[in-house]
This record gives C-alpha cells, structure tokens and sequence, in this order.
C-alpha cells in the first residue's frame, strides 16, 4: 500500500504547485512570477542591430592620424601628407633624411603597435604605409559592439521601458526586446542616433565656390545644415566648408538637458567637465570672430562667430528642434556616443491592440478546441473519458505552472503549442484505453485489462512521444522568440501529459477499482 | 461508442499499390509546383522585406492606400486584406527593407493619411534584412536537418536494437556533413547528401523500420511544402515550426504502427504471412489512428477558424502535416518496411 500512497502525495503535490506557480498571473500573490508574455502577446519591439565596427576602426586610425600629426608639429617634423587609405592603411610622406628620422623616432617611441607595412624611396620622399596590427582590430570591433551596447543600454533606461532586455548576439549585433514601448518611431530614433558631437571650426579663408566644384582644400571637408521651412515643410541644405580637425568632442560633457530660449524654442543645454571647460576656453580664446562649427553626427547644427572667450564649459545646440527631439537628443547626449554607427537589420513592432486580440483569439480557441475535444472524450469512452478529461484540464494546469515556475514566454506560437497539446495529450489516454478494450474483449477481467492496458501502452506512448520532443529541443535551439515560445509549451504539454497518462490516470483509475476488483468498466 | 469495429480486417497491404501511386502523384505534382513557382514562395523572415499591417477606423479603398504609399517610392508594394471584412486591416509587404534608424511606417503613416484622411493604426511592423532573412533560411534548414537527424539515430537505436551501429550511422552522417562543409557546400546540399549517407547505411544495414520512418517523413514534408506551394502561400517562420511539429507527429503515428508490428511478429504463429500480420497491426491500430488524428484535427481546426489571421499559416500546415502523416504511416512507412522485410 506504501508506494500507492506516495504516488498520490506526489501527484496532489505536482498539481498543487503547479496551482500555486499560476496564481501570480491572476492574483497577485505569492510567489509572484507571473507568466511572462511575449512581445507578440503584450506589444513592443522586437530590434536586432548592427554595430558597423568597421567605422570604429576608421575613427580610431583617423584618430592616431590626429595624434601624430600633433606630435609632429610639436617636434617641428614637416610631412608632406598623413592620410587614412580605404583600407583603413595609413599613409604618410616625408621628405629629407631629418624629416624621415624625426617621424621614425616618433614612431619608436609613442606607436610601437603600428605595424610598418611598406617603405618607399622615391625622389627624396619617403612614403610610408602603416598600419593597426588584426588583433588590435578585432579588439576596437570588440569594444565597439561592447560599448555600443552600454550606450544603448543606458539610453533606454533614460528612455523608459520596463524590463527592457539588450544583449549582444555573434560579434557585431545587438538584439533589443522592448515590451510594451509607447512610440517605437521614438525610440528606433533614440536608439540609432550615434550622437557623436563635435566642435570644428568653419574654414572661412577657403573658396567656397570652389569647393563646391569638387576641389576641397587638404584637411578640409563639406558639412550641410539642414533648415526645415516651418511653412512648406522642405528642407534646404546649406553647405559648410569645416576643418576635420575636431577641437572638441561630446565625450567631455557631464550633463545635457533640455532648455528654451526666448521664444520659447526648446534647445539642448550642454556643460563640460573641468577638462571639457579648460579646453572650450582656450578653444573660443584662440579663435576669436572665426565660426565655431557644433556638428552633430556629420550636420552642422550651429555655427556662430565666436565673440568672446567663453569660460565656465557651457554652451547651447540650437536646430529648431521639437520637444521630444530636444528631450531625444539631451538623452542620447547624456548618455554617450555610440562608437560606430548601427543599422536596424530586423524590427518587429507589434501593437498593444493586436497583442491584445492575439490573446483573445488564441484563448478562445484553445476553449472551444478543448470543450469538443473533452465533449468528444467523453461520448466515446463515456466514464474512462472523463478521467481523460480530467487529466486534460490538469494537463493544462501544467503548462500554465511549469511556464511561470521556468520564467518561459508565452507567445502565440506558444499558445497554438497548448491547443496542439490538448489535442494530442489525449492520444496517451486513447493509447490505453483502446489496449483496455482489447484486453476487455479477450475476456479478461476489468482490474487485469487496465493492468495489461496501461503495461502495454507505456513504453509506446514513451517512444511516441520521444521523437516530438526531439523536435520540439531542435526548435528550442534554432528558433527566434515566438517559435522558442512554441517549443517550451509543446516540450511541457509532452511532460505534461506523459505524467497525466501515465500517472495520473492510472492512479485513478487504481483508487477507483481499489476494493471491487470485479467492477464493470465504463469505457 | 466504436468508430472502428473490434473485427475490421482492412487488406492495406494488398492496396499498396494504390498508396504508391496516390503519394507518388502528390510528391510529383508538389515538386513540380515548386519548379513552376521557383522554390517555396518565402515570406519576409527568409527572403527579407517589410510588412506593415494597418487597420483603419472604417471603410477605404485599396486604390486610395495604394496612392500614399506610391507617394513614398513604395510603388512595388503588394496591399492585402486582412482578416474579415469589418476589420478594415491590411498587410502592405514590400521587398525592400529599410535599413536606416528613421522608420518606414511613420513615413508610411503620413502618406497613408494624406491620401485616405484617415488615421491608420499600425498594429504590427515587420522588417527583416537580406543578411538576417539570409540567416534565418540556414538556421530553418539546419533545424529540420538535425531534428531529421536525431529522430533517424533514435529510431534506429530504438527499433533495431543496434546501438552501436546506430552511432555508426550518426558518425557517417556528422562526417558527410563535415567533409562537405569543408568545401563551402550549401545547406540545402548539406541535407539532401546526409539523407542519402542515411538512406544507404540504413539499407547496408538492413535498418527496415528506420527507412520506412524517414522515407514517410521526407513524403509529409514534401507534400505539405508542396501543397504550401500549390496555393502559393508564404513560408515563415511559424510554418517552419509547423514543419518540425509535423515530423514529430507523424513519426509518433508511424512508431505506434511499428511497434504493433513487432509485438505482431515475435507473438506470430509459423503460419502467418508477413503481409497479415502487417494488415492485422494496421487494423489494430486503425482505431487509436483515426481517433487521435481526429481530435487533433478538431483542436487545429479551432486554431485555424478562430486563431486569428497571424497565426493562420501555421494553423493550415498543421491540417495538412496531420492528414499526410496519418496516412503515411499506413500506406508509405508500414508498406517500404514489409519490402525491405521481404527482400
């Protein structure tokens, strides 16, 4: 008698817990893990970017380039010209035997990671091509790809999104689940933004015309302005000609908010860092009545004569901006560049309402399919259906507990999963009780049909429902978020109704032939 | 209440022929659709695009949407109702994906708006790029190879009792596929060359159960890819999972025919032909066959007609998967067993 009743506290315990897991999602109590919703049940957005860590690696060469060309005007070594190659090479020309020495020097001294690639003795002009050795390479993409997601990480919490969840996939993408988002143009915006602000200034001595012809002068380039016409609604491009050197960039401030001026317009508020603020003062104190450039992700914003010296690290970007682009912009400013730029290569948004109607119709299916599977059960098996019907409902229990005790999202997917097992956890019964009419019609007696039924039947259910679960992991490991939803319901209805049928329906089947061996089936 | 008579003697093994002939037309006419339609008809999750499903407040016309979005440069967009008729929804699919941070559907929005006036509602973006859609093809592929994959060892160590030769088989096939990876070779060659390492072993082997498992199983999804085909519907992601749940289930039809079938031959009297013994498991079985694919039918049926459009697609596979896996089972698995039994 021992093991028959552990085999009932085990499964009123079973079903119990599994009670227990599922209340939360109705009432909130304890234990208070609700069954979590995919995004296509509850709304938001589903993102997967590309970081394009190739433009980390140009930055950082330009950068270098930067340096040594500073450190070159210090020593007073004259080149005749530092370039980024497409291939992300450096190229640099020197003439003379002193000139030459003087960047080597250099070189040996501060930039022992470049690797000298060739060397090139022409007229006097020695040409140098150099360049960042692979692992160093791999190592910016890294950092790229790592960065960019602390940044975006940071923006969405600004942002406001509950239970946001940013993680990186592969090498260079960054997958964004964000339920429930009010306004995902909004947000796509924030989010891809680079933000990478700089202070540049307008090289008013050059002619214009001509750049515009195609002939920009050496260490210039051409920005635009983009002036929205309030009236029309058309946008003009007014072309800058500013100097690549960046004087200033954005990873210097401490704060960024949104401010108005006096009419009102909102405009973003940016203050330095100590370092920042010394920098700004030599800055406007060098350049007295030339144009500072404040360009933003290649646009100039702004570019006004500087009319003073301007202490203290504050300044102003101005662009008539709306209110949530000046509240998008103070966020991602705050929040930091992003090091490269990235692209969206998937987006799935889905609306509240339709996330909504997705549960309803999938609920009410899941109903009526069950109610004519549990009708049909029952009219054919008649009192045997209906221990398949309650085996069908604690199967559903199940699911419902072991969804919200593993923290597994249901998607809708997942919930055509459930409906897939309501029809088919009754073939494990179905199983039995046919192996019980035969046994039944070879005239044995109730108690020893059900005996050899239920012996008969195992190890098939077993192997029957071995091979969808197999198929079932494989989807676990290969699909996306609504089809891993499918698999986790259908690997739980399988478990599920192995212990329904097995256990469960034998047990009561067990308690109610338990002291008249010799009752008539019902089946 | 009994469906099938306790006594039914059905001579199913004496129709084979007409099986072979049935499945050997369907698989024809489904490879031949998918010739004439150059390969399954992908939706955005594997050929890459945009689908933007909107729903507007009441009635417009198809040709007033159409205008907004030609407006955008979206002139080879397709637009589709969707769902019932009062629901005023539509699906907008284009090829192209819009790889930039500033969205398509607010844009898309706005047109839509100028040239109906009316507010839509977007309900449900969907943008997938080629390199993504690219990849979600290779993982599809690699999910059906290797749930084929481990079903075949599984069966084969299951039925045949061979473990060993089963790790064999398992070995081969890991080495086909690695030694052809080597060469770059696609996915697709990848699949159809370890079914055939399969297919050859499991003969050299005499692995009967295991050949007739996969070869119904290769007919289910040839069909149900087919009929997909025929009706020029799109292959997504939940279809694929469809797909997979398919295998499953008609596996789990076949193995219980099987099982019957062993039982069958070691409690079989010197006497007794293989063909009736093949005949009196099938019938044995017909009934638990028919109920089970009959309740499961019911509850897709309900997902089909009361499921909601999204999940439509996957609800049709899922018909079509059960009533070919049913019928593999008795009139493709069980028959290749019986002649390769019989050689």
């Amino acid at each position: 008698m021992k093991p028959f009743t552990l085999k009932i506290l085990l499964s009123v315990g079973v079903i119990l817990a599994a009670l227990v897991w599922m209340m939360p999602t109705f009432y909130n109590i304890w234990p208070h893990k609700k069954i979590n919703l995919g995004l296509d049940l509850q709304g938001g957005m589903h993102l997967v970017l590309e970081v394009q860590s190739v433009k980390a690696v140009e930055t950082e060469v330009e950068r270098t380039i930067q340096e040594i060309k500073r450190q070159l005007r210090e020593d007073e070594v004259k080149h005749f010209g530092i370039s980024r190659q497409n291939d992300n090479s450096i190229l640099a020309k020197f003439e003379g035997e002193k000139d030459k020495s003087g960047f080597e020097t250099l070189l040996s001294k501060y930039y022992k990671n470049l690797v000298i690639d060739s060397t090139e003795l022409e007229n006097n002009i020695s040409t140098y091509i150099l360049k960042l050795p692979g692992d160093e390479i791999d190592e910016i993409k890294k950092m790229a790809s790592r960065q960019a997601l602390e940044t975006i990480r940071n923006r969405i919490d600004e942002f406001g999104v509950s239970e946001p969840d940013i993680r990186i996939q592969g090498e260079n993408r960054i997958l964004l689940q964000l339920p429930g988002i009010k306004d995902p143009e909004r947000a796509k915006g924030l989010i891809g933004k680079t933000a990478q602000l700089t202070f540049q200034l307008v090289d008013d001595d050059a002619d214009m015309a001509a750049a515009m012809n195609g002939s920009v002068p050496a260490g210039d380039e051409i920005l635009y302005q983009e002036k929205q016409d309030t009236a029309s609604g058309s946008t003009t491009k007014i072309p800058f000609l500013i100097q690549k050197r960046v004087l200033l960039d954005g990873s210097l401030l401490t704060n960024a908010r949104v401010e108005f001026d006096q009419y009102q317009q909102p405009q973003v508020g940016i203050e330095f860092d100590r370092q920042g603020a010394k920098l700004f003062d030599r800055i406007t104190g060098e350049n007295i009545h030339k144009r500072l450039a404040i360009i933003l992700d290649k646009t100039v914003y702004s570019a006004p004569v500087i009319q003073d010296r301007i202490a203290g690290g504050k300044a102003v970007i101005t662009g008539n901006f709306t209110l949530n682009e000046a509240k998008d912009l103070a966020i991602a400013l705050r929040a930091g560049s992003l090091p490269a730029p990235v692209t969206i290569i998937e987006e799935r948004t889905v609306g509240p309402t339709l996330g909504a109607d997705s549960i309803r119709m999938g609920i009410f299916s899941a109903i009526v399919g069950g109610l004519l599977v549990a009708l049909f059960m029952a009219a054919y098996y008649k009192k045997a259906g209906l221990i398949a019907d309650l085996a069908l409902i604690v199967n559903i229990i199940l699911i419902g507990g072991g969804l919200a005790a593993f923290q597994a999202t249901l998607t809708l997917p997942g919930i055509a999963g459930i409906i897939l097992t309501i029809g088919m956890a009754v073939d494990a019964n179905v199983l039995i009780f046919e192996r019980i009419r035969e046994e039944l019609r070879t005239g044995k007696t109730g108690l020893a049909s059900i005996h050899a039924g239920f012996e008969k039947a195992s190890l098939t259910i077993l192997d029957a429902n071995v091979t969808t679960l197999i198929a079932a992991a494989v989807l676990y490991q290969f699909g996306t978020g609504p089809i891993k939803g499918f698999a986790v319901t259908l690997s739980l209805g399988i478990i599920a109704s192995l212990f329904t049928a097995l256990v469960l329906s034998k047990l009561i089947f067990d308690i109610l032939l338990m002291n008249k061996p010799s009752l008539k089936l019902s089946i | 209440m009994e469906f099938v008579k306790p006594d039914i003697n059905i001579d199913f093994m004496g129709k084979q022929k007409i099986g072979f002939i049935l499945s050997a037309v369907l698989i024809l006419i489904s490879i031949g659709s998918l010739i004439v339609h150059k390969g399954p008809n992908y939706g955005i999750d594997f050929a890459g695009g945009t689908l933007i499903q909107i729903k507007f407040s009441e009635q417009v016309a198809i040709d007033k949407i159409r205008d907004g979005i030609t407006n955008i440069g979206l002139k080879d967009a397709s637009i589709q109702k969707f769902g019932h008729d009062i629901d005023h929804e539509y699906l907008i699919r284009t090829g192209k994906s819009e790889m930039t941070s500033s969205g398509l559907s607010q844009s898309l929005s706005e047109a839509v708006k100028a040239s109906t006036g009316i507010v839509p509602e977007i309900r449900r973006v969907e943008m997938v790029g080629p390199q993504v859609g690219e990849d979600l093809r290779n993982k599809a592929l690699l999910a059906i190879f290797y749930t084929l994959l481990f079903i075949t060892i599984y069966i084969s160590a299951r039925f045949e009792n061979k473990f060993l030769i089963s790790g064999v088989v398992a070995g081969s096939i890991m080495a086909v596929v690695y030694f052809l990876s080597v060469f770059n070779a696609g996915i697709t060659v990848l699949i159809a060359a370890a079914l055939v390492v399969s297919l050859i072993v499991f003969w050299i082997f005499k692995f009967k159960y295991a050949i007739g498992a996969i070869v119904a199983l290769l007919h289910d999804v040839t069909i149900t890819v087919g009929i997909f085909s025929i009706f020029n519907l799109d292959f997504s992601l939940p279809v694929i999972a469809a797909l997979l749940t398919i295998i499953g289930y008609s596996l789990n039809d076949t193995i219980i025919v099987f099982d019957r079938i062993r039982e069958n031959i070691k409690g079989s009297k010197p006497t007794d032909s293989l063909p009736i013994i093949f005949n009196r498991s099938i019938n044995e079985t017909l009934s638990r066959t028919i109920l089970t694919s009959g309740t499961t039918l019911i509850v897709v049926f309900a997902l089909y007609f009361l499921g909601g459009e999204i999940i439509h697609n996957f609800a049709f596979a899922m018909l079509v998967g059960i009533a070919v896996g049913t019928y593999s089972s008795i009139f493709v698995a069980s028959p290749i067993v019986l002649a390769v039994e019989k050689k």
